[in-house]
């Protein structure tokens, strides 16, 4: 409790300096607001239900996103790191794709899914696939030797294989790349919705931005950080069956 | 009929049904003139010119410095991997590649085990797939577990027991595939001394009673002997087989009367002699 106190001195000093400084006139700019005005706003939008409902979207198309780039990435992953004929191959043009930064395929999809959540879903899709990609065929290539060689004794087919043998031995490792993905996601999301879909946190910053309600923006802001936050407290908790009692793999 | 009945309980009955043995006096493996060298071909063979038989039902232990390729052998076996040259036949059919009939018994058991699995889990793993009733195979799993005296830990996962109790998990994981043939690579080489005698009794009970064809790899003079009908000794750089013994001691083997019998005391003398020789 005493470390936490003196954690949050500075902060709260800060805090304090910032509101006073802003409220006495010390500070006076139009994309600024005082902390006092930023909890009001902030207050407001989550009893009018506007922040929570931009919420509800932002993290809807994140989660949807984030879930076909885990399917994709883990399946893709997992065949890449199998196979290394498989993946001197295609490895090359998979660089080639992960090199274009996912938010060029905003057009794209605009195009393709016109406004709302499929657009926004198939970005952040396209931008989280890489990393859970990257993380499983580097796990599925350091599943223990020994492992395989069970799998061959059994005469394990392909999908018991996977499934039995590899992907629970390379979930540590294939969980690394999904935090990472949740992280990107949520990025993602509010970048597609602030650059050219009418939804979500992005979308409710940009009018708020337009409007000049500083104090709403921050608000916002601060309430995207919270979520992230939380979010990856929430990935932490699902640490999934290496985490069995005594101890994980190294 | 469920594993139990046919392979661990009834030591009295064949431990595989009739249909399934070779002919009497057929070799389990036969091993012809085979090298292994890896990498480059001018590169020293590892294996060369081994040709051995394997009998059906007998326990081979083979034993030799570290080097000589002893692992090799069982891999070749195994199928895990193809001699450089030469023959390796099983049931008189060249081995293509790894099968559920030759089951191997690996030296680093926290390797093998599946760590996110039970030790009941890890049993089942071989049986999934062939027993699709779930009863039936809780049943087979449940048996295992009780011959092998893993009944305390059967919920616990391998990370929470000790070398000699997972050791004994990969081998009931291995009977379970109901394999013609057992291979062991060094399995006890990690283990302490009094574990390592418990576990090679109670090997040598479940070989009396399964009857199944054993071959062990070990680098122990006195552990060969202890456990094997015949060993062969194989010489390092490059491997190859310099010595074969009948071991010809009474069964069941005693931990203190069969290492104080003359006759293993006289096979002592010679395979150390052998082994110093190298």
């Amino acid at each position: 409790m005493r470390r936490f106190w003196r954690g949050a001195l500075l902060p709260g000093v800060f805090l304090l300096l910032w509101e006073f400084a802003t409220r006495w006139g010390w500070l006076q700019y139009e994309s600024l607001s005082w902390p006092s005005a930023i909890a009001r706003a902030g207050w407001t939008a989550l009893l009018d239900g506007s922040i929570l409902l931009a919420t509800w979207q932002t993290c809807q198309a994140a989660l949807l996103g984030l879930v076909i780039g885990a399917v994709v990435g883990v399946f893709t992953g997992a065949i890449l790191g199998l196979w290394t004929p498989v993946a001197r191959t295609a490895g090359p043009t998979f660089d080639a794709l992960r090199a274009i930064p996912s938010i060029a395929w905003m057009p794209v999809a605009l195009l393709v899914y016109g406004w709302g959540l499929s657009m926004e879903a198939a970005v952040v899709a396209y931008a989280t696939t890489w990393p859970i990609l990257v993380a499983t065929a580097a796990a599925v290539r350091g599943v223990e030797t020994r492992l395989l060689e069970v799998a061959d004794v059994l005469e394990m087919r392909f999908r018991e294989r996977l499934f039995k043998i590899v992907l629970p031995a390379a979930f540590g490792r294939i969980n690394v790349g999904l935090r990472i993905a949740l992280g990107v996601a949520l990025v993602v999301a509010v970048t597609v919705e602030i650059a050219v879909n009418p939804r979500g946190l992005g979308y409710a910053l940009v009018l708020a931005q337009q409007s000049l309600r500083a104090d709403l923006m921050y608000a916002q802001i601060l309430w995207l950080a919270m979520i992230g936050f939380l979010l990856n407290a929430l990935m932490r908790t699902v640490d999934g069956p290496q985490s069995a009692p005594g101890g994980r793999r190294a | 009929m469920s594993l139990a009945d046919r392979q661990i309980s009834t030591p009295a009955g064949p431990p595989i049904p009739a249909g399934d043995r070779m002919p009497a006096g057929a070799p389990a493996l036969s091993i012809r003139d085979v090298s292994v060298t890896f990498g480059a071909a001018t590169n020293r063979p590892v294996l060369k010119d081994i040709t051995f038989d394997v009998r059906e039902g007998e326990f081979l232990s083979i034993v030799g410095p570290s080097g000589c390729g002893k692992t090799t052998l069982l891999r070749l076996f195994a199928g895990l991997m193809a001699p450089t040259s030469g023959s390796i036949q099983f049931d008189g059919k060249p081995v293509a590649g790894p099968s559920r009939q030759r089951a191997i018994v690996f030296q680093d058991y926290t390797n093998a085990l599946l760590p996110w699995r039970t030790v009941a889990g890890n049993i089942a793993l071989s049986l999934e797939r062939h027993v699709p009733s779930r009863a039936a195979r809780d049943a087979q799993v449940a048996a295992l577990i009780a011959k092998m005296g893993l009944e305390r830990a059967a919920q616990q996962f391998p990370t929470q027991l000790s070398g000699g109790m997972q050791q004994r998990v990969q081998i009931a994981r291995c009977l379970a595939q109901q394999p013609r043939i057992m291979l062991m690579d060094e399995p006890f080489g990690a283990l302490d001394a009094i574990t390592r005698q418990t576990l090679q009794d109670d090997l040598l009970k479940l070989a009396a009673e399964t009857r199944m064809t054993t071959v062990f790899i070990t680098h122990d003079l006195e552990e060969a002997i202890y456990l094997g009908d015949r060993v062969y000794v194989l010489g390092a750089n490059p491997g190859r087989i310099i010595e074969t013994i009948e071991v010809g001691l009474p069964k069941p083997r005693n931990q203190l009367t069969t290492r104080e019998d003359p006759k293993f005391l006289a096979h002592r003398h010679h395979l150390f002699g052998l082994m110093q020789g190298h």
